[in-house]
């Protein structure tokens, strides 16, 4: 069994994995963080995008040896001394969330959209989460989200 | 208050946990000692189970056991039953064992669990199962399941025939007929839809010898109804024994009502090896095994007079049940769809046939809508095309012949008396937000493009607040729909609701929390709302059928009343007044006509340190119960409408503007009611576009297997929306409320398809309306 080590949300981790495992089973299965959800088995629903070296990856598409050395970012690394980031707290105001289900992958894949595009239209909101699906908001008040979101970051 | 109360769009007190990662679905949870679980499942549509060999399987390693219907049969445990047989009956209704007892009947029906140390090594295990099936043929489409000499799935169910039923006056429907100036006719195909909730199903049980007594942690919409289920007809465990915990669940869209297999398998399986056991679906497996939605085949007429007045509508449908009975399965394409079809219209005659069969396919039980969509889109299809055919403008047919406000209460010729409505401000609002008159203009501009623009209306009814319990047991509810409560303050002043509802995204912790703060005049903070554990909430049907707020808002005031009530009497001793005498609002007793008053804090303490309490006349204590069974169902009603560009070379339809127009009746939130409403529109859209599930008619494979192959709505898929609501408050519940859930999935998919037939020029046009089918249907028509 390979022993693997990377930096999960700022800690160092290390552990005995299956060669076989994915990133989303040893963050779940061996690091218990729960937030990096499953939604698929094919990599369509993005319910397990997380950050690998500050880019969005899905978790599942990805062993977890492949990780190794890696900066990995999940959900609940994004809050700060417990205060939600920005970008959690446009999904909070506009309703971006419903079920809750797809968030945190929503929530990382859109961060990775504006860290490359600042102030991202509606139409570049909604091409960029091509790999995310929601089923419950219809995707309105996501747009909104990510917009609000966004120019909270610029500042 | 007022910023918390109802009618105020408080921001979700559940979002924190979920945005942080915090939420705990079922899947998130695991049990000391854990096993894992991989199902068997047939890869053929029809076939008799000869033999299964379990020897390899058994010795591979870190296999715990592997179990079979067989061992279901051993231990005497029951078969899934359904829980609606539609009156006045009969109804074929074939037993369905948790797991294939000599035969299967739809790709992905369970044939044996493997249960081993980790999961991978329960799927490399379940590898080695080896099935020796026979196969058989298939009858895969509803036409092909009813010919003469058609394969027969159950001895039971001669000519695969679950009931062949019928609603309203055949007679009378003839005769209006008869008289009619003009009839529009129609055929439509209701396409059959998955689901595809994004937290696919998961249930881990465990057993704890000591007390004999079972836990089930599992994905559903209703956890108490899952534990009278399974409990009384599956595994003959009583109530006491058995917990069903629904912590967090990632969206139900009517998946996640019913009870399943995988269920009772995981229960019985964990006392059976010992050791609590986990299966969580993949989503190939939530593919095959979730139950479908719609499924009809329909033929329907309408008939009108010479001033376009509707006389009579006549309605033949097929519904597919798929292999087995699905909980509410026969519910859906009966009693919440027939009942459906006099709409928003004065329709004097109404009848309506369903002959309901059994398919080699999936199971098929509520999705979003359930049955109301089929109904609406038959409806506003024919009235669409009969303003077409009759040259009357399409907002005036309607106008001509909507209920008119004065009407209500109003007794439809299809067993529903509608409560309130007003539906004519609905439509002109909706004409105004879609800008009707400007249409034209925008068409004709979109023509230089080399697009066609059309523009299409729905109006809808729903029956929601499912259901007087006496109503559903007369329709063949085989329980009562009624909700369950309980309020409790605690010593210091905060509040605890348990409801029977369960939220898997509606919000009911934030909307039910503004409830009883509003009620109580408590501050919302100190009010937190618990749900999704039967041992924790006193009882419950839960939530589906946009009932949450309307059945279980309803007995949260019920309870909050009890306690203000009986707070009243604790004021009165305190104040030393008459019972009363005593007044309550925004959390103040006072004694009427002075100045004396006693805050509810002060009274609440006072109940759990009775040390000035008239306890010779009282209880001490501030917790009481509900329960509210409504008097009759709630009838929310809209107004839709959808402009789309279709492009003539490729097909391609775009929603370039939906607008929804609905009568909710009193909003509690309106920011969690707005996003119901997107939420619906996008499974409209997706059932009028994209979404469609597709099984191969020669050998029952299904072929919409994946995300890959059957196509949710994704962002770019979908428009921004533009909702608005009214409010003609129900007059009888407590609340004012009618429900939201299902609303967007009602309406929308009518008004897309008229409008795409309204851009190319067609009559009809099956669901989805992918670019191949439009741009044949352009071709054929030009």
């Amino acid at each position: 069994m390979p022993t693997i080590s990377l930096t999960v949300n700022g800690k160092s981790v290390s552990g005995d994995v299956e060669a076989r495992t994915l990133l989303v089973q040893f963050l779940r299965e061996h690091l218990h963080l729960t937030g990096t959800h499953v939604g698929c088995d094919t990599s369509q629903c993005g319910a397990c995008v997380v950050h690998v070296d500050g880019r969005s990856v899905k978790s599942c598409t990805l062993l977890a040896a492949q990780a190794e050395g890696a900066q990995v970012t999940t959900i609940e690394g994004l809050t700060t001394d417990g205060a939600l980031h920005p970008m959690q707290e446009a999904f909070r105001e506009h309703h971006g969330l419903q079920c809750g289900f797809c968030t945190p992958g929503m929530v990382l894949s859109v961060l990775d959209l504006v860290n490359n595009d600042p102030d991202p239209s509606e139409q570049a909101i909604r091409e960029g989460l091509e790999g995310n699906l929601c089923r419950c908001t219809g995707y309105h008040n996501i747009v909104k989200a990510v917009q609000a979101g966004a120019k909270a970051m610029r500042g | 208050m007022a910023e918390t109360g109802i009618g105020a769009s408080v921001k979700r007190t559940e979002d924190k946990r979920f945005l942080t990662g915090a939420g705990r679905y079922t899947d998130d949870i695991n049990r000391p000692g854990q096993a894992y679980a991989y199902f068997v499942r047939s890869p053929h549509a029809h076939a008799t189970v000869n033999g299964i060999n379990k020897d390899a399987a058994q010795a591979a390693p870190g296999v715990v056991a592997v179990l079979t219907g067989d061992d279901l049969a051993a231990d005497g445990v029951g078969g899934i039953p359904c829980g609606f047989c539609p009156a006045p009956g009969p109804m074929n209704e074939p037993p369905r064992p948790a797991l294939a007892q000599g035969k299967v009947r739809f790709v992905g029906d369970m044939v044996a669990v493997v249960i081993a140390e980790t999961l991978a090594q329960a799927k490399d295990a379940a590898e080695l199962v080896d099935v020796d099936y026979g196969t058989l043929p298939v009858a895969v489409s509803l036409e092909d399941a009813a010919q003469e000499g058609a394969p027969q799935l159950h001895d039971v169910a001669p000519g695969n025939v679950c009931f062949d039923w019928e609603l309203g006056d055949a007679a009378a429907t003839d005769e209006a007929f008869a008289k009619a100036h003009h009839v529009t006719k129609l055929d439509i195909v209701n396409n059959r839809k998955m689901p595809n909730a994004i937290e696919p199903r998961s249930s881990l049980g465990e057993y704890d010898a000591a007390s004999d007594s079972y836990t089930l942690y599992t994905t559903s919409q209703n956890p108490h109804v899952t534990r009278l289920l399974m409990g009384a007809f599956v595994l003959q465990i009583p109530e006491h024994k058995l917990r069903i915990v629904s912590p967090d669940v990632g969206g139900g869209f009517g998946s996640k009502i019913p009870h399943y297999p995988e269920e009772a398998v995981m229960t019985w399986a964990a006392k059976k090896v010992g050791r609590p056991v986990k299966w969580t679906a993949e989503r190939s497996e939530s593919f095959l095994s979730d139950t479908h939605g719609r499924d009809h085949v329909t033929h329907a007429e309408l008939a009108l007079d010479e001033s376009g007045k509707f006389l009579g509508l006549k309605v033949q449908t097929m519904a597919n049940m798929g292999a087995y009975l699905s909980t509410f399965g026969p519910l859906v394409p009966t009693y919440l769809y027939a009942t459906l079809l006099s709409g928003q219209y004065v329709l004097p005659a109404i009848h309506c046939t369903v002959k309901a069969m059994f398919t080699n396919t999936a199971p098929v039980d509520a999705e979003r809508g359930a049955g109301r969509p089929e109904a609406t889109f038959v409806v506003e299809r024919l009235v669409e095309n009969a303003a077409r055919e009759t040259g009357i403008d399409r907002a005036e047919i309607r106008r001509r012949n909507f209920i008119q406000p004065d009407a209500f209460p109003y007794q439809t010729p299809v067993a529903l008396q509608y409560d309130s409505g007003n539906y004519e401000p609905l439509l002109d609002e909706a004409l105004t937000l879609a800008d009707f008159a400007g249409f034209e203009a925008r068409r004709e501009e979109a023509k230089s493009r080399g697009k066609r623009r059309g523009i299409g209306f729905s109006t809808y009814i729903e029956a929601c607040g499912l259901a007087p319990s006496n109503v559903a047991g007369a329709i063949g509810a085989r329980a009562g729909l009624y909700e369950a409560a309980q309020v409790r303050f605690h010593p210091t002043g905060s509040v605890t609701v348990f409801t029977g509802s369960h939220s898997h995204g509606q919000g009911h912790e934030t909307a039910f929390a503004q409830i009883a703060s509003d009620r109580l005049g408590v501050p919302i903070e100190n009010v937190d709302v618990v749900h999704g554990d039967t041992d924790r909430v006193p009882f419950g049907m839960g939530t589906y059928g946009s009932r949450s707020v309307a059945v279980g808002g309803s007995a949260i005031v019920k309870a909050c009343d009890k306690i203000i009530e009986k707070a009243k009497k604790i004021a009165a001793h305190s104040l030393e007044a008459a019972a009363s005498d005593i007044e309550f609002a925004a959390g103040t007793f006072t004694v009427a006509g002075t100045d004396k008053s006693v805050a509810i804090g002060d009274v609440v303490f006072s109940a759990y340190v009775p040390h000035n309490y008239p306890l010779e006349e009282l209880e001490p204590g501030l917790d009481e119960g509900a329960f509210y069974d409504p008097a009759n169902f709630t009838y929310p009603a809209g107004c839709h409408i959808c402009e789309v560009e279709v492009d003539e070379d490729t097909g391609v339809v775009e929603v370039v503007n939906l607008v929804a127009v609905d009568d909710f009746g009193t909003i509690i939130n309106p920011m969690i009611v707005e996003g119901q409403v997107h939420g619906g529109l996008a499974h409209g859209i997706g059932q009028s576009l994209l979404e469609s599930c597709v099984y191969d008619n020669q050998t029952g494979q299904l072929l919409t297997g994946s995300l890959l192959d059957y196509c949710i709505p994704r962002a770019d898929d979908l428009p921004s929306f533009t909702v608005s609501t009214r409010e003609t408050p129900c007059p009888h519940n407590p609340l004012g409320v009618k429900g939201c859930g299902e609303a967007g999935a009602i309406g929308s998919p009518a008004a897309l398809i008229n409008a795409v037939t309204d851009a190319i020029g067609v009559a009809s046009l099956d669901m989805p309306a992918t670019p191949e089918k439009v741009w044949r249907a352009m071709q054929a028509a030009d």
